[in-house]
């Protein structure tokens, strides 16, 4: 048993600590909550890329540094502390590039990882449907084969980051006939496609958030499909393992608790024993997330897809971002009502905008409720008949 | 980083595990919470032999040079079976201050027979009124004559001082800024002992000091400056209690959830119904965190580093986390649960004899405050 950073790691996480630190200081960008999924920032992205920070732990010929799942724990870790505009790479980095490095062909890894690692390639998600949503297997997106192609007809929600992507990794039905998870396929597609369409949509602080996204006769190669046909469902749930893994669950308002912490220093409440409490509560329960967190890293380091060991971590961890979220608006007052660009609103509205963006975090990537079926059965054993 | 546990650690689990299997079933808990010593003699024995009582000391005491995390290790398995006895009390509260403090005459004297399985330790440190943990609200004096000191004032929940050889007891030296702990013999007519009736049934004693000399040889560690002595005493002692919880916690769920597969309502098993995989859901949620907050405090320990606020933490959580499984585990197990037949009833009565102990999650929650600068 080591609780510690390796010199090594520690070193790393001082770089991206240097690093980080100096481009708020140049005024590249200010700490925000969120900004992994709703910070667009090419030029960031860019820099990020420069330092091959983008596919870490993939392997050096596809454009990786073949570094430990530990070593993207520390440097995420610092974007979230930072608030950083990670959000052009965000989804390639986590999930997207490590599924093409699963199930891709060689061609698949050559054309997408080496680019997205450059920062070059960004990447969305199109799995949720209007009438698919923690009941995945049931969507309804078709694609029909077409000689040398696919025509994809259907449409995708929740789509975080489509009005930057490049490329959608894409969910569709390839064999209606088929038992409802044997018939689902998985498709790279580019975003530029003819026939494609989106909607934005706000969420409730009213940052678009997620698009909408319509195919109308879609056309894609059949090299871009990812993995086997109709085995798309099982290379899903696998992706689905590493977008929960990750530190943004727990630190995705993390600027929020350093402010808040600041606050009540600055306004001397520091000794109101109320306050006290609830923020070494929280301290507390920070702590004990980021051990769930760094658990999961280890096992992937393992080898092994983190599977009821992410759906522990990322339930936990959310349900701390909003008590987090809530305890800054109590200790606010009246005050954390107020908006970033309202007349006196206190830590740079950052309370009222996580207080409200943090009723998604438990929805995203599989519900609270979903993640602790996944638990339940396959961490426990437990049978759902 | 690392979160596993080395070879030999898996080793000593399980060795630890299948001897408390055998040895220390529930009919034996139960046999031993219902005698006057609460604790087997025989059984005592050869967990000395085990080499358990000396694992975490030097070998030139005749200890294992094995270190506090492997320890932990054993305490957790402790937790698992509740074993009833004077094993944290004569180890944890005894024999660790001992090697920390003692001179290296005090442990040629003590740590052998300690080691050997001899001679039964505890510490006296708690009193009336005392809930804070902090020096000021020790108040046993203990008063200088002749060379000697005589302490005189009531100490309580202390645990096995009825059945202890030695009793640490840390005294007032001094009206301001002064604590010092003896080593006081247990045996002494001027020692009044009860044992009290506790939820647990593990024998937390009133003991009350009356004109009892101890010669000055017996100071453990500094003259009235032994507070941060006892400060280190009571984090290892927090971190002992938290893995005792693990050990208690993570066997509560796996007979939670054997349970759940089992038992049918509704002619299915109730494990089958979502609410109820949810409980179990949290429940394996808490004993993880737990777990991994307490290794984390228990490593920092063993490693010798700074570790006050993960100290804190560890308590803090583990206590809570023990108290929510617990009361998820009666909500699945129904009526049984809450019968003196059914076991879960020692386990739900030790982690609150555990929570209460050496600090609950209010007394380290402030600790933790002040860590964090506020």
């Amino acid at each position: 048993m080591d609780f510690s950073f390796t010199e090594e790691q520690n070193k790393f996480r001082q770089k991206v600590r240097n690093f980080l630190e100096e481009e708020i200081k140049k005024g590249y960008w200010e700490p925000a909550c969120d900004a992994w999924v709703q910070g667009f920032d090419p030029g960031f992205t860019k820099r990020v890329a420069q330092r091959g920070w983008i596919g870490l732990t993939w392997p050096k010929e596809y454009g990786g540094q073949g570094r430990s799942h530990i070593d993207r724990v520390i440097l995420t870790e610092e974007m979230l502390r930072y608030g950083a505009p990670a959000a052009c790479h965000w989804f390639g980095d986590r999930q997207v590039g490590g599924a093409i490095l699963s199930f891709g062909s060689e061609e698949l890894k050559k054309e997408f990882l080496p680019r997205v690692a450059k920062g070059e390639a960004y990447f969305g998600l199109g799995m949720s449907e209007p009438g698919a949503g923690s009941d995945l297997a049931s969507l309804q997106t078709r694609a029909v084969e077409d000689g040398d192609y696919y025509v994809i007809n259907g449409q995708k929600t929740w789509t975080s980051c489509a009005s930057f992507a490049h490329y959608f990794d894409v969910y569709v039905r390839t064999d209606p006939e088929a038992p409802r998870h044997r018939g689902i396929s998985e498709f790279i597609v580019d975003a530029q496609s003819p026939g494609l369409s989106r909607i934005p949509m706000n969420d409730i602080t009213g940052t678009e958030a997620w698009n909408d996204i319509f195919f109308d006769n879609v056309r894609v190669h059949k090299r871009y499909l990812v993995g086997e046909k109709n085995r798309g469902f099982y290379q899903v749930l696998h992706q689905l393992d590493y977008e929960r893994s990750g530190m943004e669950r727990l630190m995705g308002n993390y600027p929020i608790f350093e402010a808040t912490i600041q606050f009540v220093k600055d306004n001397k409440l520091s000794q109101e024993p109320v306050i006290r409490n609830k923020l070494a509560q929280l301290q507390i329960e920070f702590e004990v997330g980021r051990l769930l967190i760094y658990r999961v890293a280890l096992v992937m380091e393992e080898g092994r897809a983190p599977n009821w060991e992410s759906a522990m971590s990322k339930a936990y961890s959310t349900a701390f971002e909003q008590r987090l979220a809530s305890a800054a608006m109590e200790i606010l007052g009246p005050y954390g009502q107020l908006v970033s660009d309202s007349k006196l609103a206190p830590l740079r509205g950052l309370a009222a905008h996580s207080y409200l963006g943090s009723k998604g975090y438990s929805l995203q990537a599989g519900t609270s409720e979903i993640l602790k079926n996944i638990l339940a059965t396959r961490g426990l054993g437990l049978s759902s008949s | 980083m690392k979160f596993n546990l080395t070879e030999e650690q898996e080793m000593l689990k399980k060795t630890a595990r299948d001897f408390l299997a055998d040895k220390c079933s529930k009919t034996f808990v139960k046999q031993m919470e219902e005698s006057e010593t609460g604790y087997s003699r025989e059984l005592w024995q050869e967990m000395a032999e085990l080499g358990w009582m000396g694992l975490a000391f030097p070998e030139k005491y005749g200890g294992g040079d094995m270190s506090f995390l492997d320890l932990a290790v054993l305490l957790e398995e402790m937790g698992r079976a509740c074993l009833p006895g004077p094993f944290f009390s004569t180890v944890v509260l005894g024999g660790l201050p001992i090697l920390d403090l003692g001179s290296e005459e005090q442990k040629q004297e003590y740590l052998p027979k300690l080691i050997r399985g001899e001679k039964i330790f505890t510490l006296a440190l708690t009193e009336p009124g005392y809930h804070n943990y902090d020096a000021s609200s020790v108040t046993v004096e203990a008063t200088r004559d002749d060379g000697n000191y005589v302490i005189n004032g009531t100490k309580l929940f202390v645990p096995d001082a009825h059945i202890a050889d030695y009793l640490l007891c840390v005294a007032r030296t001094k009206r301001k800024n002064g604590i010092t702990t003896f080593l006081a013999d247990a045996k002494n007519p001027r020692i009044k002992c009860t044992v009290l009736k506790t939820i647990a049934d593990d024998k937390l004693c009133e003991v009350v000091f009356d004109q009892m000399t101890v010669p000055k040889a017996n100071i453990l560690g500094r003259l009235n400056q032994g507070w941060s002595a006892v400060q280190r005493i009571i984090e290892q002692a927090a971190v002992g209690k938290c893995c005792e919880m693990v050990g208690n916690i993570q066997r509560v769920l796996e007979m939670t959830v054997d349970y759940a597969k089992e038992r049918k309502q509704f002619d299915r098993p109730i494990g089958s119904f979502q609410v109820i995989q949810h409980y179990c859901a949290d429940m394996a949620t808490d004993v993880d965190s737990a777990r991994f907050s307490t290794y984390q405090a228990a490593w920092m320990l063993s490693e010798g580093l700074p570790c006050t606020k993960e100290v804190a933490i560890a308590k803090a959580w583990t206590s809570q986390a023990s108290q929510r499984v617990v009361a998820l585990a009666h909500q699945i197990h129904g009526a049984i649960g809450v019968t003196m037949e059914h076991d879960l009833h020692y386990y739900t009565e030790r982690t609150k004899a555990a929570e209460l102990a050496f600090g609950d999650a209010n007394f380290y929650r402030e600790v933790v405050a002040r860590e964090m600068g506020l």
